[in-house]
């Protein structure tokens, strides 16, 4: 099993390219495969894929190194990444499991094992935060994660045992559906949507979806009816439909409860705006941590080319043609990005475009494109069968309809909530069963840090706009560690394109890192302010534009939490003095009283 | 202003209340440097496609048809645009008639200071040691906003310095990320000699080649890419101190000079200006007489230190 | 009336910056009537008394340095990080390039010339830092003064401004930072 010292020959690389190669021309999916096989993806490789795909070497490269899921040197045969999330990352029990499984596997975080048998290493949110503690084995997710389990892998990894052969009940992930509204209440079957669509022509389905005041579920919350309309006017040689489900935003998990168990509805809502804007070509673009879906999605739409829902002359339409492919992601929460997420389509690094032009005129491959996200196409889909009318009776006057919410965090039942737009924060709270609440984080680490007097804001347009995540945070929590959290997350998913956000997201991480650990200033708390103001105001894409906001809003509405923590004197060395001997100490043996720093005087 | 309000034709914007016309398709950067008004800008060459990511270019938009009427309120409505006004990159957004832009504004200059400070110490800058000081767009930037120091603590990155190309050098200390390079090649070259790889504080200059090194990819030294650095990451090996310290770009010229981009280009190609006396004696001043300390000169010294530690505080 | 108290100093940089506070030439003898030297290379005072400006060229790259800055920031009212080295590292700074394994190593062991090779390790010689670090990571500067070294003029503008009474302000023409 081992991968290190493993000579790979260029034919095999060759070989695994071919193969990739004839299932699907997409630069990440042979890319995958290669990391895949060879647990790396060398630069020999890189070069091999150039040829073979007549891209420039340097363009394969660069996207080799963007993504989180490949790896330029050798992973482990078993490659574990702990989710370093506030919700189901490797703390959420109170325990550091990535420790922990370090320390029973002798290995060190981030590096190979000598013998290369397994590799451990944190990585962003993966989507479990409904079910605790959770991991990727080789890209599959393990949630419910303890302390026994940790030894229990370790051993399992020690024994080299197959991934097949461990316990099937390990791998179990629910939809812990706690409350339903519109979208998950009513049954959908396969071709309703789209035969009412029919019925109801070109014109009468935009002019429906329109009216029912639909408006987009990612976050942003522009109408769906205006983008199609624009999209649909829009001159081009081809238009494209792109559902979002890249779903990286930390505590968001209900795009991976419509994809599981509602994935019908989804397509048939990319295969409604196809007719309306006229495309022939859609894209899911799904994230790399949900790749254990794959398989099942696949499924649903080889069924629905049976049913003659997908394909040519589309339920007997002449004329009426398209197919959905899926994109499968390899980890960068900037891939959620409408325009990043068309840049890594075409197989680039994934980094925002200036707008304007915007994708509905200028998107996938410079051609209009419709990109949404998962649960405005189930929305879509079943507005086209029951009508705006049944849509708009539920919801408030700016946000029509309901909304899906990931509540995780400290709660009796963390899972899926539906709730019409208008509920209240509160009402949230008492359903999941969270007592002592401390804080609640709406719409994920880029959204909003709301306190307890504020409970009764409610969900909307109107007032807080929200993807779906609801992280709840109990009195017991570590506030300022959430916080920091948040800002290592930003710091590492930062794409890197724009000055403010690349080096502003690793300034506010490492002056959030200087207070937490007791070595701020009220200088220090000045600078998170006047660096956050910056990076929010002057960066080039939301990433950037909200990556302050946990400290923006911490400091506004918590500041005690970073004032407990201040050093009461002016200033504090923005390094570690004693750290910074160390290396000399080392070489020259020295460990006299003078070959010691204090930190502080 | 009530008549000129009356007469805002389809083509014209206002930057810092001063009328600019544009043509379509322009963006504001465009029509800013046809009209010789200066935004600062350090990945945007003209000519080359708009990039957009070094932000200095950053202006305030305030929202259309804001009160041209009395001209009272147009200063009032000036103010809040600085404050409230929506932040853009001048070089990639289209000019709008009618826009009001705020751009050579204390307010914004400090910012574009301080995104200068986080360029300077995400990278190793060590002017003295740099062949390019004194025709860097980078320092002159940083003099323009008057930077002292780079603020923030220093990153100290080890980045990888490729010197094996005969007539080019690649030194990615002082790389600032803004691409001109890539585009350059790409566009100008027709080649793909550059690209950034990685992402976030990683993100990091690669050469298409086979080896990844600058000497087996298909830069030629006339190749505009091996002259566009506006830093001293590519460099022409054995030119850089053919013009002394004291007679190069930047103390010639003052980086917010219209057309300058003619002379970088043309210095990085070799055919350097030649200095007259007057511009020379930038760079040395004649002396100042010592300021002549009056009585109570160490009182105000003490009144100053004060003044100095309670803003800190 | 009592005289301005200044100090100087100089850590990781190579006197440059003192080199060219005394090419103010004729004109310190002006500045010395309204300044005194306190610890200073030109007056051999080793320990900082306290001070109203002290004037720092170099970075820090050991212990030493490390305690001098200190004593400066503890005694000098108004500290100025003088010069390229003081302000970011300067070409001291270069070393961070390399790990200080690698710099002791070619220096006391693999360079050309070497004899006896060894790294010392005497308890006297302050221990070396992994990096160069400019001053404002250790502790508050008040004033920066660019430049490698910053010309005499410089030096005089921002005395000029401090003795006046003035926030120090350089003119954009004297600054560089070559
Ligand atoms: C950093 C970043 C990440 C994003 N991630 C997602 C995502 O995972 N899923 C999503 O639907 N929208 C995401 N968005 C919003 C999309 O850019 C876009 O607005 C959305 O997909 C449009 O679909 P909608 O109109 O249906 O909401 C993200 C935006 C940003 C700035
Ligand atoms: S804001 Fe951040 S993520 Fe967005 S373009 Fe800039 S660097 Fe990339
Ligand atoms: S590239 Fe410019 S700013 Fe950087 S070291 Fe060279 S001269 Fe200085
Ligand atoms: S090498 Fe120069 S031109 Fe190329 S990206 Fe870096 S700073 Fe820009
Ligand atoms: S010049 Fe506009 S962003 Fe760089
Ligand atoms: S010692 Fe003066 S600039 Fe380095």
């Amino acid at each position: 099993m081992s991968s290190l010292n493993r000579t790979v020959t260029a034919e095999q690389i060759n070989a695994v390219i071919a193969d990739a190669y004839s299932q699907s021309n997409h630069l990440l999916h042979i890319l995958y495969a290669l990391q895949q096989q060879f647990l790396h993806i060398s630069h020999e490789a890189v070069c091999k894929i150039a040829s073979h795909l007549g891209l420039p070497i340097s363009q394969v490269e660069s996207v080799v190194e963007f993504y989180s899921f490949f790896y330029g040197t050798p992973r482990g045969s078993y490659n574990i990444l702990l989710s370093n999330c506030t919700s189901c990352g490797y703390k959420a029990g109170g325990e550091n499991l990535l420790h922990m499984l370090c320390h029973h596997l002798r290995v060190v975080a981030g590096k190979t094992r000598a013998d290369g048998l397994v590799s451990v290493d944190e990585t962003s949110c993966i989507g479990m935060c409904d079910h605790g503690a959770a991991m990727l084995v080789n890209g599959t997710p393990i949630p419910r994660l303890d302390a026994g389990k940790i030894m229990r892998i370790a051993d399992l990894v020690e024994t080299e045992t197959p991934l097949a052969n461990w316990p099937a009940e390990w791998f179990r992930i629910d939809d812990n559906i706690r409350n339903s509204s519109l979208l998950l209440k009513n049954d959908f079957a396969a071709g309703d949507g789209m035969r009412a669509m029919l019925a109801r022509n070109i014109d009468g389905t935009l002019a429906e979806i329109t009216q029912s005041e639909l408006r987009g579920r990612g976050g942003a919350g522009f109408s769906t009816g205006m983008k199609w309309k624009f999209c649909r006017e829009a001159q081009g040689a081809a238009h494209y439909v792109v559902c979002n489900a890249d779903e990286g935003e930390p505590g968001t998990f209900k795009d991976r409860i419509l994809l599981h168990s509602h994935a019908d509805a989804v397509f048939e809502g990319m295969t409604v705006c196809a007719f309306v804007i006229g495309a022939e070509q859609g894209f899911l673009y799904l994230r790399g941590e949900y790749r254990y879906l794959l398989p099942q999605l696949q499924a649903v739409l080889a069924h629905r080319r049976e049913l003659g829902l997908l394909g040519s002359s589309i339920l007997g339409q002449p004329g009426f043609n398209f197919d959905i492919e899926i994109v499968v992601g390899a980890g960068a929460y900037i891939c959620g990005e409408e325009s990043a997420l068309i840049e890594s389509l075409e197989g680039k690094r994934g980094v925002p475009r200036n707008r304007p032009p915007f994708p509905v005129t200028h998107g996938y491959l410079g051609q209009p494109t419709v990109v949404n996200n998962v649960e405005t196409f189930a929305a879509a889909a079943h507005i086209a069968l029951r009508g705006s009318t049944w849509f708009r009776a539920v919801g408030t006057e700016k946000s029509a309809g309901s909304k899906i919410l990931s509540v995780s965090g400290d709660c009796a039942a963390p899972g899926i909530y539906e709730y019409p737009f208008g509920v209240s924060i509160q009402q949230v709270l008492d359903d999941c069963g969270a007592k002592d609440v401390q804080a609640v984080q709406v719409g994920g680490p880029s959204g909003t840090l709301i306190n307890p007097v504020k409970f009764n804001r409610k969900l909307g347009f109107e007032d807080l706009p929200t993807g779906g995540s609801f992280m709840v945070f109990g009195q017991g929590r570590d506030l300022l560690a959430i916080i920091v959290n948040f800002a290592h997350f930003f710091a590492h998913e930062s794409c890197g394109f724009c000055t403010p956000c690349r080096v502003g997201t690793t300034l506010l991480k490492n002056g959030l890192d200087k207070i937490a650990s007791g070595h701020g200033t009220p200088y220090d708390l000045d600078e998170m302010k006047r660096t956050g103001a910056l990076v929010k105001r002057r960066s080039h894409c939301g990433l950037g534009q909200t990556a302050a906001n946990p400290i923006l809003d911490g400091l506004q509405r918590f500041p005690q939490i970073f004032e407990q923590r201040l050093a009461h004197r002016n200033f504090e060395p923005n390094f570690n003095l004693d750290e910074a001997l160390e290396e000399a100490r080392l070489i020259t043996l020295r460990d006299d009283a003078e070959a010691h720093l204090e930190q502080e005087l | 202003m009530g008549e000129e309000a009356n007469t805002i034709t389809h083509n014209t914007i206002y930057i810092d209340g001063q009328p600019v016309t544009f043509e379509a398709g322009q963006t504001i950067m465009d029509a800013a440097f046809s009209a010789g008004v200066y935004i600062p800008h350090l990945c945007h060459r003209p000519g080359l496609t708009p990039h957009g990511s070094c932000k200095l270019c950053v202006v305030d938009i305030g929202s259309r048809g804001v009160s041209f009427h009395n001209s009272d309120r147009r200063v009032q409505t000036k103010f809040s645009v600085d404050i409230d006004g929506r932040s853009v990159s001048a070089c990639t957004t289209p000019a709008v008639a009618g826009q009001q832009i705020s751009n050579n504004t204390p307010a914004l200059n400090e910012v574009r200071k301080t995104i200068t400070q986080m360029l300077f110490i995400e990278g190793n800058h060590i002017c003295p040691s740099c062949e390019k000081s004194g025709d860097c767009t980078l320092q002159a930037m940083a003099y323009h906003l008057g930077m002292l120091d780079g603020h923030f603590p220093q990153f100290f990155p080890r980045r990888e310095v490729d010197a094996s190309h005969p007539t080019v050098m690649l030194d990615r200390d002082r790389c600032i990320l803004c691409e001109l390079c890539v585009r350059a090649s790409r566009e100008v070259d027709g080649k793909n000699v550059f690209a950034i790889a990685g992402r976030g504080i990683t993100a990091h200059l690669i050469v298409n080649s086979s080896s990844g090194k600058l000497v087996d990819s298909d830069l030629e030294t006339n190749d505009m890419a091996a002259h566009i650095c506006p830093v001293g990451a590519i460099l022409i090996k054995e030119h850089g101190y053919e013009v002394p310290i004291g007679r190069r770009t930047f103390d010639l010229h003052q980086v917010g000079e219209i057309g300058l981009e003619k002379v970088i280009l043309a210095n990085g190609h070799g055919k350097y200006a030649t200095p007259d006396d007057e511009t020379r004696h930038a760079r040395f001043p004649v002396p100042n007489p010592l300021p002549q300390a009056g009585e109570g000169a160490n009182e105000s010294l003490r009144e100053f230190h004060v003044n100095v530690r309670h803003t800190d505080e | 009336m009592s005289k301005i108290r200044i100090a100087t100093t100089s850590l990781a940089g190579c006197f440059g910056c003192h080199m060219s506070f005394l090419d103010m030439d004729e004109r310190l003898v002006a500045l010395l009537e309204h300044v005194e030297l306190n610890r200073s290379p030109l007056t051999d005072i080793k320990h900082c008394g306290p001070c109203d400006i002290g004037l720092v060229e170099g970075g820090l790259c050991n212990t030493d340095n490390v305690h001098v800055l200190r004593e400066f920031r503890d005694n000098c009212k108004i500290l100025i990080a003088v010069g390229a080295c003081a302000i970011n590292g300067g070409v001291p700074a270069m070393r961070n390039h390399f790990t200080l394994r690698e710099c002791l190593e070619e220096a006391f062991l693999n360079g050309v010339g070497v004899e006896n090779p060894q790294i010392p390790n005497d308890v006297e010689l302050p221990l070396l830092l992994d990096k160069v670090r400019p001053l404002h990571e250790l502790v508050h500067v008040d004033y920066y003064l660019p430049g490698c070294p910053p010309s005499a003029d410089e030096f005089l503008s921002v005395l000029g401004d401090l003795l006046e009474g003035r926030e120090p302000a350089l003119p954009k023409k004297l600054l560089h930072y070559d």
